[in-house]
């Protein structure tokens, strides 16, 4: 009778527990990681973008987006959307072609693979013949041209794939037909690029490598026309009017040709170099559109001066009497222009490229054709990112003011709305505004709008007005200089190179009720920040933190303090510093916490932690938690670990350099490089005789960064006696330590003048000395602690003080609650003794029931290094779920989790993009779009209904 | 062969030299090694020759390692008897003044240290002795240990790692490595975890129940199949206080064989081919097995559930006047988390309890935590807690 009451509850907890929990990753935010090819459909209005790990991303306007994985390992290299349809074809780097389409499915699309091909040629041809290099999806939209490496044209119906191989324009058929005047018989290489005729879809012109163009008469199967170009070709456009060719070269020049008429040999009118005298690299893509009024706009890829500019990644735009080279911040994969009009067949409006690191839109209809901020595909990674930190549920006044002030930032972008429009975003608004900060190695904070779909910028604040450093900041400014040729502009915000790597932002803290922030970085720089609507002229106090407490015997041998300007400083609108705490010695924070009720700043490194009051500006509280005989934490950033990778790097600069040698001085090449090459030969054998293998051994208190402080916590609870709470600070360490303050704050009348006091409380010294990760202290309900001034906002009930508090501690491996104010193990809970993970991250979180709106539980949300997510319930530390997530290869991924406090969070996938991944079964942000085909169809005599032109091929 | 050299001569064989030992003053005798006699004939010989006719003695003797081991019944006098070669050292004390931290340590260490559970591993099948039966655990201090002999098949060998109070480092260094399984398709090499190294001097080596490219099969109770070098370090880390592998040991000759028809015997052995002793290890735990009452605290060094749980009792409190308290239990704890031990620790006492001698009590019949989830975990608790 018992066990089956019991089989009952546990049944009904299971159904509580569906109902709370829930595992998606639901959106990718940010840049895609090595992009490989663009692609647009101007009927869907929808881009798509391949990569070289094989995925497939669509967006369409702000919150459409949608994403395919290719089962080949494979980068893409080329997309293609049929006119006028749902489909879109790939060409992969193992030569196979796959048709996707958009499915509407309970009122959303989804991207589905629906079918997969591979050229197959004659028996015993060799690869190259079937080898995929253009590919033109015919305006008719059942049409798929396939040029080949081989120099042959296959023709496929689509979208079953099927072969017309009575259709198919062989070289054979080609080379009859060419005058005997070109060139010899030699080989016309292979096809370079397929263009249909944009006023007779039965005509398709096929580029040659060699520089040979042919219009083919699909009908007839024979050739019109012959375009006797001799520079090897690097791509064609066909003008709109049907009635000009233009095609682009390896030699940095283009050329005009006239094919009006029947005329079988065309002639160039016009041929030019436009960055010429010296030799220039290739233009890799032409495209000219005409304008209602006045000249068309002429935009070339590349074609830079080989010697001086060859370097640059550049796309210049031509109109009338304006000549730019739009200067890119790194290599060009692809671009489209963007036209107006019902059938997009109207003036060009936006000019969209694809470079390897961003996505940048340019307005061509506005003066000055100033850039379009994007909705998505934002580069996360501008600067590397360090660091990030979630703020759920901002109040409006801050969301506000944050958004006010990041406006004033923006107003170099165009005013245009996103030329983007494809597709409706059915998703629910989301329920509240949340804030996602990311720190970067440029000193830099990013506040992004991470409350939908869109991750979108809102704001930025640069750390390093406060210092002084190297960088000159009018370093930019000596650009567009009078008569400079060619007329670059730069555009695009993609800048990895950080001027000072001390600059770096390790920690950040936001208090969304007070709108303080505080930002600690890698050389053990703590800024406190306010939000401030106008700009201001100030001088930042410093105050200087010694860790070390005397310990002596010790040297830094990491990185100096950064010095600190000492002359006022303008600040613009934003968050502005008024008070900075410099560690000594200067090592990496590694814990940061705010707590603006109290007006403290809490900071901790490898060396110890201090507590600060920002509002009289002084140090309360400094504590060594260094062990005496850790060299290895005292010395700084990993100054005596001589890593193998370290060894073998310097081995192969040993050789390079020895090679860079040989080529100078032509003497004892060999055998230098012989004995650089036996010396890493040696290492290579040296670390192959030695296993991997792992040392078995209890952790000791001689261990290294056992004092690094892993973990600040602020808690107002019970710390000394059971029937006064007051206000503690709580400390955990690498060591298994914590520490315990109890903290003095003058009444509020006197807060400004008398000092706040810190009493050491309690030590607690768990003997497994795993890493503190976690404290958190649980109120008489067992709920965690509500953050600093939620209560005063009446945002959270405020904590049960009657019931006995109790104190969580989470170490790396194992969870354990302790009562308070006499500390003593209530339970626990083992993670790594079971199953050998270890907690990376964690964080707490309210999970709502998806029945019903006012049920919810606390829960704690862990990552483990197994890249495994578990829910923890409180105050029972019970395991709930647990479902696989990262790869635990991915150790950067791991590293970079963020937890939200609604069940939700985010982590790295790449250096660009962040995965958003939910536990919660009702607060879940997700796409959520449709995307019909349009039923009106232009009809086929209007030109050009195609201008996104062919993916240029790249490899 | 040399090891004739070695053979004991005829008079040494049929004959025990003792040397007894009271107080300052030495007594030596000698004993038919054939025909011993009982371990009360024995008592009376000692207090006879020794002139103490109503003196409590506690008896001890000199093991071949250096080790003070008890004689107090028929089976622990028997084999000092038998493992005498040629001179049987004893120590007699009055029990009331009896220092019972010196048994079982290393207080008559020589030089030359050998393993004690090595006695287990040296092959010996020319001589057949008489079953041993452990004697009372107070008598012994923990030691690592062969466990759960008899449910785990004759190929594995479940070891555990008894680090308490020692300053040895456990010492011994895993790596991946592959293994060959027998499956239904047919043999599979499948991945696995191997001992790969052992510090000499450390726990693992001197024990001598691991050894180089043994295969880890579990830890704690615990599969390790499926699990990453790193996942196993970690477990192995978490559970290095009382840390229990099981492995499959490369050179198996050694293996101890079981009879067939066991009584649920675990490993007793302390000859190199262990056999079957016919006494369970839960025999000594049963109420009327409690012979000597000695101070609660003494009992929990060996409480079984003290070897079970780790390091939850010595988590250490320092409160705001600076003295140094173990953490205390709450007094709700016990039902919300079974796995926890249910006494209150002395630390104070650790530093002689190491090895310090301890009796069984009737407390100790809650061998096996009762709720523990996983059936992996209630396997290491069955198993034997102390094994010579």
């Amino acid at each position: 009778m018992k066990r089956f009451r019991r089989h009952g509850q546990e049944s009904q907890r299971e159904r509580i527990k569906q109902e709370l929990y829930g595992f998606n990753k639901t959106v990718e935010h940010g840049f895609p990681h090595q992009p490989s090819a663009l692609g647009f459909s101007p009927s869907l209005q929808l881009l798509a973008i391949g990569t070289r790990s094989g995925a497939i991303k669509l967006y369409g306007g702000p919150g459409v987006e949608f994403m395919g994985l290719h089962d080949e390992n494979a980068a893409v290299t080329q997309v293609h959307f049929l006119p006028h349809q749902v489909e879109l074809v790939t060409l992969l780097d193992d030569n196979s072609l796959h048709m996707w389409t958009l499915r509407a499915h309970h009122g959303v699309s989804e991207l589905l693979e629906i079918g997969r091909f591979t050229l197959t040629g004659p028996p015993g041809a060799p690869p190259s013949v079937t080898r995929v290099t253009a590919v033109l999806a015919h305006s008719s939209g059942d049409l798929l041209l396939l040029g080949t490496e081989g120099g042959h044209v296959f023709i496929v119906k689509v979208p079953g794939f099927r072969e017309l191989e009575e259709r198919n324009i062989s070289l054979e058929k080609v080379t009859n037909g060419v005058p005997e005047d070109y060139g010899g018989r030699r080989s016309l290489e292979h096809v370079e690029s397929l263009q249909e005729n944009p006023v007779n879809p039965r005509q398709v012109l096929i580029g040659y490598g060699r520089g040979l163009m042919v219009i083919w008469d699909l009908d007839s199967q024979s050739a019109v026309t012959h375009i006797p170009a001799t520079q090897q070709l690097e791509s064609v456009w066909w003008t709109e009017d049907g009635g000009h060719v233009l095609s682009s070269h390896s030699d940095g020049s283009y050329c005009r040709w006239k094919v009006a008429g029947d005329d079988p040999q065309s002639e160039q009118e016009k041929s030019e170099v436009p960055y010429g005298h010296f030799p220039c690299k290739a233009i890799s893509k032409i495209i000219q559109l005409p304008t209602e009024q006045g000249p068309p706009f002429l935009f070339l890829s590349g074609g830079m001066p080989r010697a001086s500019y060859g370097d640059r990644h550049c796309i210049s735009v031509i109109h009338s009497k304006t000549h730019v080279a739009l200067d890119f911040t790194s290599r060009i994969i692809d671009f489209f222009v963007i036209r107006d009009g019902p059938y997009h067949t109207g003036e060009p409006s936006a000019l969209v490229v694809l470079v390897e690191e961003e996505l940048v839109v340019i307005d061509l209809q506005t003066e000055g054709w100033p850039v379009i901020q994007t909705p998505y595909l934002v580069p996360l990674h501008c600067s590397a990112i360090t660091c990030s930190h979630h703020v759920s549920a901002i109040p409006l006044k801050l969301w506000e003011r944050v958004l006010s002030a990041g406006a004033l930032q923006n107003t170099h972008y165009s005013k245009k709305p996103w030329p983007m429009t494809g597709g409706q975003n059915l998703a629910p608004d989301p329920p509240q505004r949340d804030l996602l900060l990311t720190g970067h190695e440029d000193g830099t904070v990013r506040f992004w709008d991470a409350s939908g779909v869109c991750l979108y910028p809102m704001y930025k604040l640069s750390t390093a007005g406060v210092f002084l450093t190297d960088s000159d900041p009018n370093d930019n400014l000596n650009q567009g200089t009078e008569g400079e040729w060619p007329p670059f502009r730069k555009v695009g915000c993609f800048d990895p190179y950080s001027d000072d790597p001390r600059l770096g932002i390790q920690k950040i803290h936001l208090c969304k009720y007070s709108g303080y922030l505080t930002v600690a970085g890698t050389a053990g720089q703590i800024l406190v920040l306010e939000l401030n609507d106008e700009a201001a002229e100030q001088t930042v106090e410093a105050t200087v933190a010694d860790l070390l407490q005397g310990q002596e015997g010790f040297r830094w041998k990491g990185h100096t303090r950064l010095e600190v300007r000492e002359e006022p400083v303008t600040f613009p609108p934003g968050f502005q510093p008024f008070a900075l705490v410099q560690c000594q010695p200067p090592a990496v924070v590694t814990a940061l916490t705010l707590h603006s009720e109290w007006k403290l700043v809490t900071f901790g490194t490898s060396h110890g932690f201090g507590l600060y009051d920002y509002q009289q500006k002084n140090n309360v509280l400094v504590r060594c938690t260094l062990n005496p005989s850790d060299q290895l934490a005292m010395e700084g950033p990993l100054s005596r670990v001589k890593s193998i990778k370290k060894s073998l790097r310097q081995s192969f600069r040993r050789i390079r350099r020895s090679r860079v040698s040989l080529r100078k001085h032509h003497v004892n090449n060999a055998a230098k490089l012989q004995q650089a090459n036996a010396r890493l030969e040696a290492e290579l054998a040296e670390m192959e005789l030695a296993p991997v293998q792992r040392k078995i051994e209890p952790r000791s208190p001689d261990d290294s960064f056992t004092g690094l402080v892993r973990t600040l916590y602020f808690a107002d609870t019970f710390i000394s006696d059971s029937s006064h709470n007051t206000p503690s600070l709580w400390a955990g360490t690498n060591g298994g330590s914590v520490f315990a303050y109890q903290l003095r704050l003058p009444p509020v009348e006197r807060r400004g003048e008398d000092p706040v006091t810190a009493h050491p409380a309690k030590e607690i010294q768990l003997m497994h000395r795993a890493p503190v990760v976690g404290i958190l202290v649980l109120d008489g309900h067992g709920s965690p602690l509500p953050e600093p001034l939620e209560v005063a906002h009446d945002l959270a009930r405020s904590p049960d003080m009657q019931g006995s508090h109790s104190l969580l501690v989470i170490s790396e491996e194992q969870f354990k609650v302790f009562t308070l104010p006499k500390v003593s193990a209530k339970m626990k809970l083992k993670l790594t003794a079971i199953d050998g993970s270890r907690v990376r991250r964690v964080g707490v979180a309210w999970f709502g029931s998806t029945r019903t709106d006012d049920y919810g539980e606390s829960g704690l949300t862990v990552l483990t290094n197994q890249g495994d997510l578990h829910v923890v319930s409180l105050p029972g530390v019970k395991l709930q779920v647990q479902y696989p997530c990262i790869r635990r290869e991915d150790v950067s991924g791991i590293a970079s989790c963020v937890f939200t406090k609604h069940g939700q969070g985010f982590y790295l996938i790449s250096p660009s993009e962040f995965e958003r991944f939910s536990l919660s079964a009702r607060c879940v942000v997700e796409p959520r779009s449709l995307v019909e085909v349009s039923s009106e169809t232009p009809s086929t005599t209007l030109p050009r209904a195609l201008p996104d032109g062919a993916s240029v091929e790249r490899r | 062969m040399n090891k004739h050299h070695r053979v004991p001569s005829n008079r040494t064989l049929s004959s025990v030299e003792v040397k007894s030992k009271f107080g300052a003053e030495f007594r030596r005798f000698s004993l038919d090694r054939s025909k011993p006699g009982r371990f009360d004939e024995f008592y009376g010989l000692l207090q006879h020759v020794h002139r103490i006719p109503n003196v409590d003695l506690l008896v001890g003797y000199a093991d071949v390692h250096g080790d003070l081991l008890p004689i107090n019944n028929n089976d622990n006098y028997h084999k000092a008897i038998s493992v005498a070669s040629p001179l049987l050292r004893l120590f007699l004390q009055r029990k009331e003044e009896a220092d019972y931290s010196a048994f079982g340590t290393d207080s008559l260490t020589r030089p030359k240290k050998t393993v004690l559970a090595a006695v287990l591993l040296r092959p010996d099948a020319n001589r057949k002795k008489p079953p041993v039966i452990i004697s009372l655990p107070r008598d012994f201090r923990p030691v690592s240990s062969i466990i759960d002999v008899d449910i785990l098949p004759e190929t594995h060998r479940r070891v555990r790692l008894y680090k308490h109070g020692q300053e040895k480092p456990l010492g011994f260094y895993i790596r991946d490595g592959s293994s060959v399984r027998v499956t239904p398709q047919g043999l599979e090499k499948v991945p696995g975890i191997f001992i790969s190294r052992m510090v000499p001097g450390g726990l693992a080596e001197s024990t001598g129940l691991l050894a180089v490219n043994d295969e880890v099969l579990e830890v704690n109770g615990i599969e390790v199949q499926g699990k990453s070098l790193d996942q196993v370090t970690d477990m192995m880390i978490a559970n290095s206080h009382n840390l229990i592998v099981t492995v499959k040991p490369a050179n198996q000759r050694n293996n101890i064989i079981r009879s067939s028809g066991g009584g649920g015997g675990a490993a007793s052995g302390s000859s190199g081919r262990s056999s079957d002793s016919g006494a369970s290890f839960y025999g000594y735990f049963t109420p009327g097995a409690a012979i000597v009452t000695t101070p609660a605290h003494i009992i929990q060094n060996f409480h079984p559930e003290e070897l079970e749980s780790d390091e939850d009792e010595e988590d250490l409190v320092i409160e705001a006047d600076g003295e140094a308290l173990p953490i205390p239990r709450a007094a709700s704890a016990s039902c919300s988390m079974p796995s926890l031990p249910r006494y209150e620790p002395h630390l104070n006492l650790r530093s002689t309890a190491n090895g310090a001698l301890a009796s069984s009590t009737g407390s100790l019949s809650t061998v096996s935590t009762p709720d523990r989830g996983l059936e992996g975990r209630s396997l290491e608790e069955d198993g034997t807690l102390i094994t010579l």
